[in-house]
């Protein structure tokens, strides 16, 4: 199992891809709380932002078809989230009766919804350019050079090693479910739900069993090796002055439009 | 994610751009918090074992999140894990472990935002953590031991982990703006279901691993000890109990507008005011016209049901307790020396 | 290609034995015994071969060489040092154990993470660390895969950065767990081609008769817990009726 589509674009080498993974956390986060704080309908600010996302996944010479095909993730809540098109007060634009209610579309609303549908859009993005750039293995570095709690950095490097261990552990139960689940002509089978979720059950205890051990030979493995309930890691590298001032750079640039965008 | 549920499931993870930033930086503020008491609670009574095995169970639960049985119609029942994993590792370790999933789950996957990520741990990492083990144990002690104790707790803890989680996210959504009168039925509506999924798999995974490896979950099994069921109630037992029934109660008030027996008066009060959101109102009639002087709008109502329920609660903690501790004064004449059973 | 150890190791003062372990008895926390007056003594440099069925304590006795399992009774001595509380970590140090399932033994994100983890869990300085790194992964033929995730790799590959894990420590000896179970024949040749050129002493647990022949001069049958024959290889192999005894097969 690999992690996702974007381990093909993990190995090249591009300015972006050079970066630290600090500049890029934080630049990424920078970029996306800069969006949410953007009020809605400020369509320049909007490109601005997109534009300087844009040139970045350019520089990383990441396909940007690619990744935006990928940013449509936020289905579900633009489901939800249409509904301030017709609740937010503004202007009349159109109604539709549905016979208990009559919904009425107002110019607020719809630029309202519009603007969260873009800011999310582009976050994502900016996601995406963080994880298509950055080796996970960068960004836990990153995390534990910005102070993140030792013990959060230790479950989350252990995790990423092996949640790709475990998935393949579940796949293989899933895939010995499949073999056994047969079906005779003209006879019901399955099961009832609650016999099924009980199959599903069983086979999350195992895993859980499983893993479990596991956890206990590693944790001989690692006294072993001298663990004695600390982990020691090499002390992160300095950032070049080229880092600072991008990180810099970046920030200011971010902070101006967001400020700016208030007295447009 | 190839059928309609497998993306619902995924429905509590915000991504960003639909909550807007005070929300979102307000729910930061909280997972901080609380996040930074769990690793003080973890690193401090815990030894070195738990590092690793915190760490292979947060694989663990992103592992068993794939694990999924169909339903109807191409839809399908999955795991979220927050109830399962607070009761095998305790709450802390719990709250620790799935922080680090949905965090995760967004660096990797883009599940999820990472401005919204600190609602995003509060809601699946935090909530359903405490709420599985909050609720779970001492609904446990209340079962007295019971084999069923075990099926019954299971189910419980992870609907209602899976429904706090579900009011809480709505609740980001309609602080961001989005319509509450929207968001609450949407969530709560799908939720209710992925909750039976999520109650279903963890009951069956907690009575299988307790089977097999009692010695593994020592907190469960002791739960399932009579000896320790007969101890009298003490305090903090009370207090979790009341901690979780509060948690219930504003849960509750926020489902009770939703839950309304009088669908016309819902219909009526949303054509008169040409907007959905007005559509949210609270069947108690304690507070004079639902409303509180000052506030206007949801968030009175939501108050308004919140004060409600609370009396409610009080009253039925109230009898529980009542007839508890009847039944275990008559219990303790009857068998005092009886000797311990299952004691490992 | 012959390699040297590194210069620190060879100007440590010579001993005779590189283990020493005297009367060893050990039982289960449940009680059930395990293992049952094992004595056993391997020169420097001398590489072992324990064999024997499932279940017999092979992996048991391993365990016992770093004090991972403490023994009922009896003492283990690794070098001139004999193992307790004090000098636990020295020992850990000295003796480097491989587990068989790589991915139990490598638990860090990066090959770099896993190979450095021995040397700065010791508190050596970065520097060290980083040549050690280096070095370790040259020894097993690995060198350039610092910044490659484990499960990126075939088993073979595993196997190899597992003993580089252990290497990059500078023990004494090693104690490998079933290092050639489920490697296709070109990795196990690769394996076998590395245990040879390797200079520590060995104690290595295996099924695999045909790796006993080719690398192992002496082995050590287990039986139940018990030591039922320790003796040359080529003598023991070519015994059919003591072979067949313990369910060993002939290479």
């Amino acid at each position: 199992m690999t992690t996702s589509f974007l381990d093909r674009y993990i190995d090249r080498q591009s300015p972006v891809h050079g970066l630290d993974g600090r500049v890029k956390l934080l630049l990424t986060l920078g970029y996306i709380l800069a969006l949410a704080l953007l009020p809605p309908g400020n369509w320049l600010a909007y490109a601005a932002c997109a534009g300087l996302l844009w040139w970045a996944i350019s520089r990383a010479q990441l396909p940007l078809r690619t990744i935006l095909a990928r940013s449509i993730v936020a289905l579900p809540f633009a489901l939800v989230a249409v509904s301030v098109v017709f609740t937010r007060p503004g202007l009349p634009l159109f109604s539709l009766p549905l016979g208990f209610a009559t919904l009425t579309a107002t110019d607020a609303g719809l630029i309202l919804f519009a603007s969260i549908l873009l800011k999310s859009w582009l976050s994502v993005q900016a996601a995406l350019l963080l994880t298509a750039t950055t080796h996970f293995f960068d960004l836990l570095a990153a995390l534990r050079a910005l102070h993140l709690p030792p013990i959060l950095v230790a479950i989350l490097s252990f995790a990423y090693r092996y949640m790709f261990v475990l998935v393949e552990e579940a796949q293989r139960l899933l895939r010995a479910r499949d073999c056994r689940s047969a079906t005779l002509p003209g006879q019901r089978s399955g099961g009832s739900i609650a016999w099924r979720a009980a199959v599903v059950g069983r086979m999350v205890g195992t895993l859980f069993l499983r893993s479990y051990e596991r956890s206990e030979r590693i944790y001989v493995a690692m006294l072993s090796r001298g663990y004695n309930g600390n982990m020691h890691t090499l002390t992160p590298r300095r950032l070049t002055p080229t880092e600072q001032g991008l990180l810099v750079v970046g920030l200011a640039l971010l902070t101006g439009i967001t400020t700016l965008s208030f007295f447009m | 994610m190839q059928s309609l549920t497998d993306l619902l499931v995924f429905a509590l993870h915000v991504p960003d751009g639909f909550l807007n930033a005070p929300v979102a930086l307000l729910w930061w503020v909280l997972t901080v918090a609380v996040l930074a008491v769990a690793v003080r609670k973890t690193s401090g009574s815990l030894n070195e074992r738990q590092i690793p095995l915190m760490g292979v169970m947060a694989a663990f639960i992103f592992a068993a999140q794939m694990l999924n049985f169909p339903v109807l119609g191409g839809t399908s029942g999955h795991l979220l894990g927050g109830a399962l994993a607070a009761l095998l590792l305790g709450p802390w370790a719990g709250m620790l472990v799935m922080a680090c999933v949905v965090g995760l789950q967004a660096l990797l996957f883009q599940d999820g935002g990472l401005l919204a990520m600190g609602a995003n741990i509060f809601n699946m990492g935090i909530l359903t953590a405490a709420v599985g083990y909050w609720l779970g144990t001492p609904l446990l002690r209340l079962f007295g031991g019971k084999p069923w104790g075990l099926v019954v707790t299971g189910f419980v803890a992870a609907w209602v982990s899976v429904m706090v989680a579900a009011i809480a996210c709505s609740l980001q959504l309609a602080l961001s703006g989005v319509p509450a009168g929207v968001v609450f039925p949407a969530m709560l509506f799908v939720h209710a279901f992925i909750g039976v999924g999520e109650g279903l798999i963890t009951l069956a995974a907690l009575t299988f691993i307790v089977s097999t490896r009692p010695d593994l979950v020592t907190t469960l099994t002791s739960y399932l000890d009579p000896t320790t069921t007969r101890r009298p109630v003490d305090g903090r037992t009370v207090g979790l109990v009341t901690l979780v029934g509060l948690l219930c109660a504003v849960g509750a008030a926020f489902i009770s507008p939703l839950a309304s027996g009088d669908p016309d008066g819902l219909e009526r009060v949303a054509e008169d005011q040409g907007f959905l959101d007005r559509a949210l109102d609270a069947p108690f009639s304690i507070l004079p016209d639902y409303t509180i002087p000052g506030l206007d709008g949801n968030a009175s109502t939501i108050i308004a049901g919140i004060v409600g329920l609370l009396i409610v609660f009080a009253l039925a903690y109230g009898i529980a307790m009542l007839i508890r501790s009847r039944r275990q004064a008559a219990e303790e004449e009857r068998s005092a020396p009886r000797p311990a059973t299952g004691e490992r | 290609m012959s390699l040297l150890l590194e210069p620190e190791l060879t100007t440590i003062a010579p001993v005779a034995l590189a283990v020493h372990v005297r009367n060893l008895c050990y039982r289960y926390p449940d009680g059930t015994e395990a293992l049952h007056d094992i004595s056993l003594q391997i020169g420097e440099g001398e590489k072992v071969a324990l064999v024997g069925p499932n279940g017999a304590g092979k992996s048991t006795l391993l365990l016992h060489l770093n004090g991972v399992l403490r023994c009922t009774s009896g003492s283990v001595q690794i070098g001139s040092t004999t193992l307790s509380d004090a000098t636990i970590r020295t020992i850990r140090a000295q003796v480097g154990m491989v587990f068989q399932d790589p991915d139990d033994q490598l638990f860090s994100p990066t090959v770099f993470d896993d190979v450095a983890f021995g040397p700065l869990h010791m508190g050596l300085p970065e520097a060290e660390v980083r040549q050690r790194v280096a070095w370790a992964l040259e020894q097993v033929d690995m060198a350039g895969f610092e910044r490659r995730m484990p499960h990126h790799l075939s088993v073979g590959q595993r196997k190899r950065i597992a003993v580089a894990t252990v290497l990059s420590m500078h023990p004494a000896i090693l104690a490998l767990d079933e290092p050639s179970a489920g490697l296709d024949p070109r990795a196990r040749r690769g394996l076998v081609e590395l245990l040879n050129r390797l200079p520590q002493a060995m104690l290595v647990s295996t099924h695999d008769m045909r790796l006993v022949q080719e690398v192992f001069p002496r082995m050590v049958i287990l039986a139940q817990g018990r030591i039922a024959a320790d003796g040359p290889s080529r003598e023991l192999l070519a015994d059919g009726a003591l072979l067949e005894q313990y369910g060993l097969e002939r290479p």
